[in-house]
């Protein structure tokens, strides 16, 4: 079994002895479980040397081999650059989590969900298979949802998680029908294998169906609009998840997906229109519903919704330039991002809140935490020598090189970069400098766990940006090559040169200050025009949500009446219907049968039995009743012992005695009368139900009757039953051997009801308690 | 019902129906009877003894409590039909053997033994409904 | 013979299904006994009726001598009996306790878990 195999269980393992470590040794448990994801890390590191020099690698186990389903793996640029940042901000986030939650008293289940996401991510990046990768892409969603709604106490926090389940969970779903699409089309089922099938794929005649379910997928995962609002909502979860799963990670899962998909379905008019149309609109509301927040991490959330947004548009536009920005804003993002949010998730820890009108002055109170979050903010505005100037450069370079062709999404990207521009340092600078003000909390650095999260993270953004030319070759280059299926070489460093992309830079950062310096102004507006469209697709989630209740409630209410006599009528109506209706309508009635030949005695136990029956329907008092049920049930013993089966007669007459015994037992202490209280037309209606019933059976019996008795069964028993299982009494013998298994289960469900009867017989419940609530519900 | 007739004469006939139970589960595979029905006039037997001399009395006379008995004859059905694990045969299997007894040939067999089985889960089972029943006087 | 209790199966399942047509529990009960009995009596018919030749091997042999009764549906009545039983007395007991605590047979009144004009949480 090799290291990467049991790489894909580790997290999973770690999550099991999470909360026994934490009840062990409380917060520092999250250094210990640190060891795990950091040693993944190593361990994926070590790939990095081959698949820098171009190695695609695969591997795994058959899974299901008569389903053609493996448990396989496949490592390219792409794939290890994913694994990378899950696994070393992994790391980062359980350090930071054990720290953020610490004293918590639910903290050991925190850390074991968020190693499990971890695996669950992780699988989903490395995975070869369709199957493995649809598997760990619902884990995401499931471990995300229990995430978001860890403080389950709260309504807001239960609503975001349950919203997020829907709607990644639903994308999921419609994810896996495209993949089998996909597998459908090519008759391969893995992502390696399906690289090479791109021409076939996209010459198919569903392609545009398996592409619209594959976007399903990814939307719904990378929060594009229409679908973004969950992601906002999601900031309900403590701050580590917000900063792990909805944004450095799980939410770029999608946009994996579409970049892995890429050479296999990228480079169709489908998808250079419908990729870079709706990246470019999330893009655009993202950045513009950003502003309007004062919320720290709900600014942060939106940038976020825009930068997905981003990165899908980049994909669509698929020129090599633009992978390669994309692969570059993929790795800037994940740092600078992770490490604002964890500056958010700091203040609003050690200040009390984090509400931007709020905070000022902390720089004194939080040097650790104002140097983290402003190496951030310079990376995310895009300010030379940091790694996310080099990916604005590229993006800008690659919208512009396509001049004037993607003209709008140069203009939207240049005007959602400035509004992020602000937003950073609205993040990372505002709440720091000016004068102190009174925060609900003694402001003051965290603890080392809260520190090294951030400051680690935003330091690689700006070592990678001064050792540019190896952060390429190990990330970006592998990465783009990966998502173009060709080898790109990434030239742009951080040296600015004189071209059409420094200007848009240098227009970017003038009109990111004025944004700053306006953000007041800015945000009132956006107020107004939001408040102005009054409805969102967050609201719609709500008008869904009731209105599913309302369907349902309705139909509850039309098939679930509640009323026993209801439900009898129709289904005894619904048998009448399916005994008669095929007999009548293929003409297969049976012929009339030649008056019954039968001894004199049989017809006297039969006229007993149908006395006793239509004695028991009249019966107006409870003796009448029970002796006429034991008048028709020793009527139907004689009838078992004249037709050779003693052994059911003798059951018969044993469980009459015993039923009229229980009965008068209970009928005596009822005050109760089985007279009918029904109203005549009622009564007519049910006699006609019970009529069709029962001459239904009689003719399906009858029709029986007409043909010959397959001898087969019969014939088995009789020979086998003496020479095979010696017994000479073969109706026992088939009980206690030959159907044996049956028997045992037919005792114990006489068993279970003994029990069922007893539990019944012997709970008190206070009768006055149940009448009283009777009264309350009515 | 504790009329004098019933209480004088249900401890003989009680006695005679468990004794005539036993003897109809053990003959039914060759002749009608089984454990079904033996344990049905066993139960019977129960439910007039409670009816005669109170439930306490049958109680103390079945010394178990009938549900366990009915226990003990689901958990021993089952392992007449675990027994065929150990010949690595489906479970179920039937097993016989005819040892000598003081010169008599005795037929012992699994499918026998779970028609015990079901005896005991029938007295068990309805002679606790029918005893839960007759004490419940509330 | 056979006609004669297809018929009577077929007043068995009428009187039946009629009784438990209603919101009286007690009248249901009622109508789960005379079911069961017309169920298994259509079983029982349904594989052919041999008069009085049980499915006895006689003592010494190993096949039957001459024809004898089905044993199959024989076996599959005798537990469906018992099991029957079971289920009457359960009914049966169940029908008691909602009786004396809830003080009706009429299942109408009986919506404790289900009360009319109660919606469910709106909340999340």
């Amino acid at each position: 079994m090799s290291l990467t195999f049991f790489a894909f269980f580790a997290p999973f393992l770690a999550a099991l002895a999470a909360p026994v470590l934490v009840r062990r040794m409380g917060a520092a448990a999250g250094w210990v479980l640190a060891v795990v994801p950091a040693l993944l890390f190593v361990h994926w590191w070590g790939f990095l040397p081959e698949v820098a020099a171009g190695e695609r690698i695969t591997g795994g186990y058959r899974w299901i081999p008569s389903l053609n389903v493996n448990f396989s793996w496949f490592i390219d640029g792409l794939s290890l650059t994913f694994a990378l940042l899950i696994t070393g901000i992994g790391t980062l986030i359980v350090i930071y989590a054990g720290a953020y939650l610490k004293g918590y008293p639910t903290q050991g289940r925190f850390l074991s969900f968020i190693l499990m996401f971890m695996g669950a991510m992780q699988g989903l990046v490395l995975a070869d298979s369709f199957l493995m990768l649809f598997v760990f892409w619902e884990l995401t969603s499931i471990t995300s949802f229990l995430l978001i709604g860890f403080d389950h106490k709260r309504e807001a926090a239960r609503r975001a998680a349950l919203q997020a389940l829907v709607v990644t969970g639903l994308g999921g779903l419609v994810l896996l029908a495209g993949l089998i699409v996909i597998w459908n089309i090519t008759g391969v089922s893995e992502m390696s294998l399906l690289l090479a099938t791109g021409d076939t794929l996209r010459q198919s005649p569903f392609y545009l169906l398996a592409l619209v379910l594959v976007l399903g997928g990814a939307f719904t995962k990378s929060a594009q609009f229409p679908l973004h609002f969950w992601l906002p909502n999601a900031m309900e979860a403590p701050t580590p998840v917000s900063a792990y799963l909805h944004s450095a990670t799980m939410v770029k899962a999608g946009v994996y997906l579409l970049m892995r998909l890429n050479p296999a379905m990228g480079d169709t008019a489908a998808w250079a229109t419908i990729l870079p149309l709706f990246g470019g609109v999330t893009l655009a509301v993202g950045a513009f519903l950003a502003i309007r927040q004062t919320d720290l991490k709900l600014m942060l959330a939106y940038t976020t919704v825009a930068s997905l947004g981003l990165l899908v548009m980049l994909t669509g536009v698929g020129t090599e330039k633009a992978l390669a920005a994309a692969a570059l804003y993929l790795v800037a993002h994940s740092l600078f991002k992770g490490a604002l949010f964890m500056v958010a998730g700091a203040i609003d820890h050690e200040a009390g809140t984090r509400d931007l009108t709020k905070l000022s002055g902390l720089r004194k109170a939080m040097p650790v935490t104002f140097t983290a979050g402003l190496l951030a903010a310079l990376s995310m505005a895009g300010l030379t020598p940091f790694y996310g100037f080099i990916a604005k450069e590229e993006i800008y370079y690659a919208l512009s090189g396509t001049w004037p062709a993607h003209a709008m999404l140069l203009i939207v990207a240049v005007l959602a970069n400035a509004l992020m521009f602000a937003v950073a340092f609205a993040v990372g600078l505002k709440p720091f400098i000016g004068a102190p003000v009174e925060t609900p909390k003694h402001a003051h650095d965290g603890p080392v766990g809260l520190l090294a999260g951030p400051l680690l993270l935003a330091v690689t953004g700006l070592a990678a940006g001064i050792v540019w030319p190896l952060a390429h070759s190990l990330f970006a280059d592998p990465a783009a090559t990966a998502i173009a299926g060709q080898p790109i070489t990434i030239k742009t460093g951080i040296v600015p040169h004189w071209n059409a992309a420094f200007m848009l830079s240098l227009v970017t950062v003038a009109l990111g200050i004025a944004f700053y310096v306006g953000l007041g102004r800015l945000r009132a507006i956006a107020d107004r025009v939001v408040t102005g469209i009054g409805w969102g697709p967050d609201q719609g989630f709500d008008q869904f949500t009731r209105g599913l209740l309302g369907l349902s409630v309705a139909t509850t209410r039309f098939s679930q009446s509640g009323r026993l006599e209801t439900y009898m009528t129709v289904t005894f109506a619904s048998l009448a219907a399916v005994l008669l209706l095929p007999m009548i309508l293929g003409d297969e009635l049976p012929g009339v049968p030649a008056f019954p030949q039968a001894r004199f005695f049989d017809w006297a136990m039969v006229l007993i039995a149908a006395v006793g029956i239509i004695a028991v329907v009249w019966a107006k008092n409870r003796l009448t009743a029970i002796v006429s049920l034991g008048i028709q049930g020793f009527a139907v013993a004689v009838i078992f012992m004249l037709n050779g089966a003693p052994d059911l007669s003798f059951t018969q007459f044993m469980i009459e005695t015993l039923s009229v015994v229980i009965l008068a037992l209970v009928m005596t202490r009822l005050s109760l009368t089985p007279s009918d209280h029904r109203p005549t037309g009622s009564k007519v209606i049910d006699l006609v139900i019970a009529l069709a019933v029962g001459a239904g059976f009689t003719l399906l019996l009858l029709k029986v009757l007409e043909r010959p008795l397959d001898p087969t069964l019969a014939t088995f028993f009789a020979d086998f039953s003496g020479t095979v299982a010696f017994g000479r009494n073969i109706v026992n013998v088939i009980l206690v051997d030959f159907r044996g298994v049956d028997t045992l289960g037919e005792i114990g469900v006489v068993m279970i009801a003994g029990l069922a009867i007893l539990a019944l017989i012997r709970i008190r419940v206070s009768a006055a308690g149940n009448r009283r609530e009777m009264r309350e519900a009515k | 019902m504790q009329t004098l007739i019933l209480r004088t004469i249900s401890p003989v006939l009680c006695a005679f129906m468990i004794l005539y139970s036993v003897f109809i589960t053990l003959r039914g595979h060759n002749d009608p009877g089984g454990g079904f029905i033996g344990g049905l006039i066993a139960a019977s037997a129960f439910a007039i003894y409670g009816i005669s001399h109170g439930v306490g009395a049958v109680r103390r006379a079945m010394y178990f409590h009938p549900m366990a008995i009915a226990g003990f004859g689901l958990f021993f059905g089952t392992l007449t039909g675990l027994l065929a694990y150990f010949t690595a045969e489906p479970f179920f299997t039937g097993k016989w053997a005819f040892p000598d007894v003081f010169g008599v040939t005795v037929a012992l067999s699994t499918p026998m033994f779970f028609d015990i089985g079901v005896y005991f889960v029938v007295v068990g089972a309805i002679t606790s409904i029918a005893l839960a029943l007759e004490e419940d006087h509330h | 013979m056979e006609t004669l209790l297809a018929l009577l199966i077929g007043v068995y399942l009428t009187a039946a299904v009629y009784l438990m047509i209603s919101k009286h529990t007690i009248r249901l009960i009622l109508g789960v006994a005379l079911l069961s009995n017309g169920v298994n009596l259509l079983i029982f018919t349904a594989g052919r009726l041999t008069a009085d030749v049980p499915p006895i091997i006689a003592y010494g042999s190993v096949v039957p001598a001459g024809p004898v009764a089905n044993p199959l549906p024989q076996a599959l009545v005798l537990t469906a009996i018992v099991i029957g039983f079971s289920f009457f007395a359960f009914l049966l007991v169940l029908t008691y306790r909602a009786y004396r605590d809830l003080g009706t047979d009429d299942s109408d009144h009986m919506k404790l878990a289900e009360p009319d004009g109660v919606r469910p949480p709106q909340g999340y």
